[in-house]
């Protein structure tokens, strides 16, 4: 091992070691958790990973989490695209500050809109629902989604939205037909970018919902704040928490740094 | 300034059975200016990166003036370099991207300004100095990493891989011009890489031309033209290429098809020799329409007027065939006689010229 | 140059709805609240500036706003280094890449709840590898009683968290620099940092802003985390802003000067990405010329 790996490879176990610990507990039971000090589980058990996928209140809330996540991720992605491309090739009245002002959306802690977001929800009868939540983190993915995709965009050559024109395509045929599978790179990035948000965050998810969209992250907090922790399922759900997300990357892993890259620099 | 010798020079890249570049000798004479002309992939831009020390080869030496430098970095052996895309550190000065390489040297700074003021108006940017290099146009750039080479005292060689590829077409004649007053001037070695035949015949006073991990040919571009050494050099230096026909030898004479075309002895004693298949090179240049002396009888295909020139195509043997005509000859029938200059004939034997 | 066409905006304009009906109507309403008293919900009094002004007088706001930016201060000093060493030291391709660049991307994708309980559960003195560890060392660490620990370990987790972005982000900057100004550099004769200073660093600015932005952004929004993991305390060593916010929304329910302390935030925030983004946009443009 050269020497400049060292330092990687010491952070990486920094980065490693508090989810490994997690999954290392997710497989002990109570007694052992609070008991003995073990570096790995002494008696395994998968009583803790049972009890979420036996459970409807717990594994009902992953699949709140999914439906929202992929919503959103849909929604954010099909608005975005059309709006990148118009950045991407034309001036426009306002442009500039359009773009700003997209931007500024992902800049607003979500803890300023808490209280109008559950009244304005509440009033047009989407409290509780999974589109609330969708719409919600749209908020902040969708000047995201823009911001990538217009990068992406601006890498490929106008000549060819050109020659398609000339061609007889019509805006929509060639959007669809033409233009959408030479990004498909980026699109790949916009939506990895939007799931990640979407998935990590809970302030908003936990505020607009109660019980039929309640997020799996919420679900966690009130088992958190009860009496007699209950460490091992604690743990347990957390770690099929980041499944989702592990296998996200693992999928996109060669597309990552590239998506950055060809980002609006 | 140095004499650059290669000697049994080859490399192969770690993993790959083939050479990259054969195992070759030869010499590039101190103040040349060379052209290494060669479709991509032939293994131009690894003997530049060998040359200049990017690259360490896996058998041979590279002699500087009869030193030994295979090994050494490449920032000890006093090469620049000037690369397709134009290399410039953005942040700063054109003043100081000049400095940069004399700076890393330690130099001490009222040495380094006279040096970058010296180079600044050989290559006219003077008045840039101050300018950031950021905004400079692409040609510019180039400028000034040719000049970052040159800034360095007892430059050994310049070496160029592509350098006009991201510039206009318009200005590329003025920066070549520019290229060849520097040398004039300065009387560097250049090496320049480039798969354009044009840009190597007008630049260089020796073409190197490669094909296939080889050098196949080391001239002048008369040379390249009059005798080429390999059916490689014949049909890609040329505008059409040399015609290439494969050929038999019959006792005193030259079997195409059915028709013969006689040689004198010495030449017909010395293909005899050979014992492998032949193919009759020559440029359509040297073919004229002829009515008496030896001639070959060909069909008619086509004649294209191309201004100064007519070009015509004809069919020999079952072999298409191209014969440049004066722009007022004129063909009247469907057959004509052609007859080859004896002197630019040309045969070749697995590709390499055998007389 | 891009052609002039205001067709665009139908384009933009669902983005612009969606957008809108998120962000326009509840920010109105922030503002509506924020100028008036309210009492009941029938019951509304225009205050006009009144809440501002409590607000801004607040010694406990800013207290908040003091730790809130010496902590944005402390991650993003520690995270951008941190982020460019890390990039540097990767492997550029090849399966030791991969596995690299998924693994430090993984703290990226756990909720931020999760993130929150991994690290409570990590630094616990008692159940803890971490604090167990640091206990082992001889520390008296407890990062539920002492301010100073518990602060420490809101930025080691912090650092943990979001390190691996700008490492991606600037990963992604480095892989995009051409071979030929490395060997030029070689030519050239520069030592390993003028490489650095004069070649990956320039080439990593875009980038580097954008990473620099959105940390700015979050870190001064985060708000799940700490509140996880030490529910802001002890006493209020680790209550940011968006904590305090929400303790008086929703904690006190003081609805006005909550909303005028939200507008407050939401100005300081967008004056600073103001400040990002111009820089940006000059960046851009510098680019473009060169």
């Amino acid at each position: 091992m050269k020497k400049r790996y060292f330092g990687l490879v010491l952070y990486l176990v920094f980065a490693i070691l508090p989810i490994y610990w997690m999954l290392n507990m997710s497989l002990k039971t109570n007694e052992e958790i609070t008991g003995v000090f073990s570096l790995w589980p002494h008696q395994l058990t998968f009583a803790n990973f049972r009890t979420i996928l036996t459970d409807p209140a717990w594994y009902g809330g992953y699949i709140n989490s999914l439906i929202y996540v992929g919503i959103n991720t849909v929604l954010s992605v099909a608005v975005a695209l059309p709006a990148a491309y118009a950045f991407s090739r034309y001036q426009f009245l306002g442009d500039k500050h359009l773009f700003f002002w997209l931007l500024t959306n992902r800049m607003s802690p979500p803890a300023v809109f808490l209280l109008p977001f559950f009244q304005l929800y509440s009033s047009v009868g989407l409290f509780d629902t999974h589109i609330a939540v969708a719409m919600a983190h749209m908020l902040f993915n969708v000047p995201l989604a823009v911001w990538i995709l217009e990068g992406f965009m601006s890498g490929i050559p106008r000549e060819i939205d050109e020659t398609a024109y000339i061609d007889g395509y019509s805006f929509p045929r060639f959007f669809l037909r033409i233009f959408i599978p030479l990004i498909g790179a980026g699109i790949g990035v916009t939506a990895f970018f939007c799931f990640m948000f979407s998935w990590v965050e809970l302030l908003l998810a936990r505020t607009l919902t109660s019980v039929n969209a309640k997020p799996i992250v919420a679900i966690m907090t009130r088992t958190v704040s009860a009496a007699g922790m209950d460490w091992g399922v604690l743990a347990a759900a957390g770690v099929l928490t980041i499944v989702p997300g592990a296998l996200v990357i693992w999928f996109v892993r060669n597309y990552i740094a590239k998506g950055f890259a060809m980002g609006r620099v | 300034m140095a004499k650059i010798e290669l000697v049994g020079l080859g490399h192969k890249y770690p993993g790959n059975a083939d050479y990259s570049l054969q195992p070759q000798t030869m010499t590039w004479q101190d103040g040349g200016a060379y052209a290494l002309l060669g479709p991509s992939g032939c293994g131009k831009t690894t003997l530049l990166n060998i040359i200049s020390g990017l690259l360490i080869p896996s058998e041979g030496q590279v002699l500087f003036d009869g030193c030994d430098v295979t090994r050494l970095p490449t920032e000890q052996r006093n090469i620049a370099q000037v690369f397709q895309f134009p290399v410039i550190y953005d942040t700063m000065t054109v003043f100081d991207n000049l400095a940069f390489p004399l700076r890393n040297r330690k130099l001490r700074e009222p040495e380094v300004k006279s040096r970058v003021q010296e180079i600044a108006e050989i290559l006219d940017l003077t008045g840039d100095l101050k300018r950031r290099a950021a905004g400079l146009s692409a040609e510019e750039k180039q400028i000034i990493s040719l000049g970052r080479g040159l800034v360095r005292k007892d430059v050994a060689a310049v070496l160029f891989d592509e350098p006009l590829t991201v510039i206009d077409p318009h200005v590329k004649w003025l920066l070549r011009r520019q290229l060849k007053r520097i040398h004039q001037q300065l009387k560097l070695s250049l090496i320049y890489v480039t798969h354009d035949q044009i840009e190597a015949l007008t630049f260089a006073d020796q073409v190197v031309v490669m094909y296939e991990g080889q050098v196949v040919q080391m001239g002048t571009p008369q040379d390249l033209f009059e005798t080429p050494a390999h059916t490689f050099v014949g049909h890609f230096i040329g505008s059409p290429g040399m015609n290439l026909l494969p050929c038999q030898l019959e006792g005193q004479s030259i079997r195409l098809g059915t028709q013969t075309l006689p040689i004198d002895s010495a030449l017909a004693g010395k293909l005899a020799s050979i014992g492998q298949p032949l193919t009759l090179g020559i440029r359509p240049e040297f073919i004229q329409l002829a009515e008496d002396g030896p001639t070959l009888d060909a069909e008619v295909l086509r004649l294209e007027d191309l201004g100064t020139v007519k070009l015509l195509t004809a069919q020999l043997a079952g072999q298409t065939i191209k014969i440049k005509l004066g722009e007022h000859a004129s063909v009247n029938s469907d057959r004509v006689r052609l007859g080859f200059t004896p002197a630019r004939t040309m045969f070749y034997a697995d590709g390499r010229r055998v007389a | 140059m891009k052609p002039i066409n205001n067709k665009a905006w139908l384009l933009v304009l669902p983005v612009v709805l969606c957008v809108a009906f998120s962000a326009v109507i509840p920010l109105m309403t922030v503002v509506n609240y924020s100028v008036q008293d309210i009492l009941s919900p029938e019951q509304k009094v225009f205050v006009g500036t009144e809440w501002f002004k409590t607000v801004l007088r607040d010694p406990e706001l800013h207290g908040a706003l003091l730790r809130q930016i010496i902590f944005s201060a402390t991650v993003l000093a520690i995270e951008i280094p941190l982020g460019i060493m890390l990039a540097l030291a990767l492997p550029a391709a090849g399966w030791r890449s991969s596995l690299a660049l998924v693994l430090l991307a993984m703290p990226l994708l756990i909720p931020q709840n999760v993130v929150g309980t991994i690290w409570q559960i990590y630094g616990r003195t008692d159940i803890g590898l971490g604090g167990v560890a640091l206990h082992a060392l001889g520390t008296e660490y407890n990062y539920a009683s002492n301010s100073l620990h518990a602060w420490l370990t809101v930025v080691v987790m912090d650092v943990w968290h979001w390190t691996p972005l700008i490492a991606l982000l600037a990963f992604a900057g480095l892989r995009a620099i051409p071979e030929a100004y490395y060997q030029a550099a070689r030519i050239d004769g520069a030592s390993r940092w003028a490489v650095f200073r004069y070649i990956q660093l320039p080439k990593m600015r875009g980038v580097l802003l954008i990473g620099l932005l959105l940390r700015f952004m979050d870190s001064f929004m985060i708000y799940t985390e700490p509140f996880v993991l030490t529910g802001g305390g002890p006493g209020n060593a680790t209550t940011f802003l968006s904590q305090y916010l929400t303790q008086k929304a929703v904690g006190q329910f003081d609805l006005g000067p909550a909303a005028a302390f939200s507008l407050v935030y939401f100005l300081i925030i967008l004056l600073a990405c103001f400040v990002f983004y111009t820089l940006l946009q000059q960046s851009q443009s510098a680019d473009q010329k060169g």
